[in-house]
């Protein structure tokens, strides 16, 4: 236990400043989103992640913003389980004809008023995939869509800028 | 002249001294025994897997005496060029590869199945019965599997009548009415999970029955990220192949990409030049210790060891940064391209990676007995999910789930490929086949991987980086394969007119290790699933396709 404590401490907080990220924009961005998620999300911000079709190179990268480095929760933004306690859906893919029921289903289960975020070239435009006999193609061609975050996949610094930015407007 | 270098030259054809195909006169003797005739197909361009071509109607007699001589099942696609359908059977024993090929007839294609005798066959055959239309005639699951409601029955999206748009409804309706096992008795429940997981995961469907707490059936229904990746490889020129290969399954870029460019190179007669070999070795070893990093910790998150995951996420991370500023992709995706690789390194970079790898194995020493001497982390990790290495093996399962269950096999190491053929690759094999087996394996193959890059920066010479094209013949047909992280990765490519691909088909390791899932949690907790299926750590994607 005295070397699991000694290695937790010695490596102590790696979670990176807003600055380090380093731009001015999400130095500004990021002073101001706790106060726009306290006031208009009460304090936090419910994101409910959908693979619509994915190569899972997006879901790498979204896994990414909860690792220590970025530790997106500390702005109020979680992952949940449910869509139903989500304020945004977050999704990925070329949506599979496969997937589009359940995104769908996913969709009408959360909760209004309600974002949708397009993740990734696929879930962009298609990308690699494009539409085809087993393809939809873009999430815009089955769902509206509030906010694209382009990137094959985004980084996840790319991501966390893009929520700030949402959760802002 | 170096070691790399000198065992490049021995090229492909040879694979150094190692006597090839030693088991293979005992089987043409049997089945010649049988009635039935291996002929040895003409031509190298397959190699190094050797060809043979039987008649159909012995297809299913062949697979039995393959699977009594202990040859491993590894895959099987379909083409349909003309009127007759090709069907393409890969076997490996000793770190060969044999591919038994035969042609149904256009009308009523039929075929004996593999199934009986190699249960991974199982889901290739559904695979292939879906996208083709061929009845494998006494397999024992004539479910669908990879169709969903996407297209209907009759209809057969890898034909080439089937127009890649295909005739799709505005809203495709969800799968229901796929049959599922059932089991009656008190106290017997269903849990129904998916497609749609509770975290950051591809979708899939798990039909549980437990009683209690106890799971007594898993039942996978995949194919809900099905994309038509097939499908899309035609027509393709080599360059947006290996794109496309590149994004089979995120998490193994590196690994797809290589096997494509690998059997589009072969198929071309293109050697790449021996720096881009080695550069990509270096990518496929960086994707290996990424994904195994990762991993580890999330193993370790789905039991609370939260400790793990920070300390293995920020290990990742690192990992993931250094990719970046060195190669300009957290992912390393299209770096590997046909005829070698997109992108140098400077000596400046390859001095850092030095450093960068002796700090990982230090960290690596550190944490190792903070995870092994951790009694409540190790009882949940030790003799859980354990997968027989009997299963296993009848299974066919590949990588760290196959080592950990004591299936000593690595392609790295039994069936070279430049510029591991010029290198010792240490296969880690364990024989507990738990969860903290599959655990230890992936601990010490990154261990072994970071060795392995120390000796691939050293044979780095200056060189070109990328072979010129060459544009090969209608017709031309070519296989790669490649030890990614999750193990043996092929890949079948054949060109068509004017350089462009007519037949493209990636074989994940998932395919089999999604089977091994269905028997390892067997007798297991419910609560216990996710740590298992974590362990296995399948790619739907890369099943899917």
């Amino acid at each position: 236990m005295i070397k699991l404590l000694s290695k937790t401490f010695r490596v102590g907080v790696v979670t990176e400043p807003v600055k380090a990220f380093g731009d001015a924009e999400m130095e500004t961005l990021g002073a101001e989103l706790k106060a726009v998620i306290d006031r208009r999300f009460n304090g936090s911000l419910a994101i409910r992640q959908v693979d619509a079709g994915s190569c899972n190179g997006c879901e790498l990268e979204i896994h990414a913003l909860n690792n220590p480095f970025y530790d997106i929760e500390r702005f109020g933004v979680h992952f949940v389980a449910s869509p139903r306690h989500a304020d945004i859906l977050l999704v990925t893919g070329p949506v599979s004809r496969h997937m589009q029921s359940a995104l769908l289903t996913a969709y009408h289960a959360t909760p209004d008023p309600k974002w949708v975020v397009a993740v990734g070239s696929c879930a962009a435009d298609g990308g690699e995939f494009g539409i085809s006999y087993a393809s939809c193609g873009a999430v815009s061609n089955v769902l509206p869509v509030d906010l694209v975050i382009p990137g094959c996949p985004p980084t996840p610094l790319n991501l966390a800028k893009a929520l700030l930015k949402l959760a802002g407007r | 002249m170096n070691v790399l270098l000198k065992a490049h030259q021995d090229s492909i054809m040879t694979r150094g001294s190692v006597p090839r195909f030693t088991w293979l006169p005992a089987l043409q003797e049997e089945l010649a025994r049988l009635g039935v005739k291996l002929g040895e197909a003409q031509g190298e361009s397959l190699l190094p897997a050797r060809l043979f071509e039987l008649n159909s109607r012995d297809w299913g007699r062949a697979a039995q005496e393959a699977k009594h001589q202990g040859l491993r099942w590894a895959g099987l696609w379909v083409e349909k060029p003309g009127a007759a359908f090709i069907v393409t059977a890969c076997f490996e024993k000793q770190g060969d590869h044999a591919l038994f090929r035969t042609r149904v007839a256009d009308l009523d294609p039929e075929l004996p199945s593999h199934t009986p005798y190699f249960s991974a066959a199982s889901r290739l055959e559904r695979h292939a019965a879906d996208l083709f239309g061929i009845v494998f005639t006494d397999h024992p699951d004539r479910r669908r599997w990879i169709r969903h409601q996407a297209w209907g029955e009759g209809q057969f999206p890898l034909r080439r009548d089937f127009p890649r748009a295909g005739t799709p409804v505005p809203l495709t309706p969800p799968d229901n009415g796929y049959h599922f096992i059932v089991a009656q008795g008190e106290g017997v429940y269903e849990i129904p999970v998916g497609p749609i997981h509770a975290g950051i995961i591809e979708p899939g469907h798990f039909h549980f029955l437990a009683v209690g707490e106890t799971v007594l059936n898993l039942e996978e229904r995949l194919g809900y990220v099905h994309k038509g990746i097939e499908k899309l490889g035609e027509d393709r020129d080599p360059a947006g192949l290996a794109r496309l290969a590149g994004r089979v399954s995120g998490d193994s870029s590196v690994a797809h990409a290589w096997a494509a460019c690998m059997a589009m190179e072969r198929a071309a007669r293109i050697e790449p030049p021996p720096r881009a070999l080695i550069l990509r070795a270096i990518f496929a070893e960086r994707e290996r210790i990424a994904n195994h990093l990762g991993d580890i910790g999330a193993i370790c998150n789905d039991v609370g060891f939260a400790f793990a995951n920070y300390q293995f996420g920020r290990l990742r991370e690192l990992w993931q940064r250094d990719n970046l500023a060195w190669f300009g992709h957290r992912l390393l995706m299209d770096l590997v391209v046909p005829g070698g690789v997109a992108r140098d390194i400077s000596n400046g970079f390859g001095f850092a990676m030095i450093k960068q790898i002796s700090a990982l194995r230090r960290e690596l020493d550190e944490l190792r007995p903070l995870l092994a001497e951790n009694t409540s982390l190790q009882d949940r990790l030790v003799a859980a999910g354990v997968l027989r290495k009997e299963t296993a093996s009848a299974l066919g399962c590949l990588g760290y789930v196959a080592r950990a269950s004591g299936m000593d096999f690595d392609l790295r190491r039994d069936a070279p490929y430049a510029p591991y053929d010029g290198l010792p690759v240490e296969a880690v094999c364990r024989g507990e086949g738990d969860v903290a087996a599959r655990l230890e394996v992936r601990y010490d193959e990154s261990y072994v991987s970071l060795g392995l890059l120390e000796q691939l920066l050293e044979a780095l010479q200056d060189g070109e980086i990328l072979a010129p094209w060459k544009t090969p013949p209608a017709g031309a047909e070519g296989l790669g394969l490649v030890e990614g992280w999750r193990g043996e990765t092929l890949c079948f490519v054949r060109f068509g007119e004017e350089g462009r691909i007519a037949r493209y088909f990636p074989r994940d390791p998932s395919v089999f290790n999604w089977s091994a899932l269905e028997k390892l949690i067997h007798g297991n907790i419910v609560p216990d699933f996710p740590v298992c299926n974590k362990s296995v750590n399948g790619s739907y994607s890369g099943q899917d396709l």
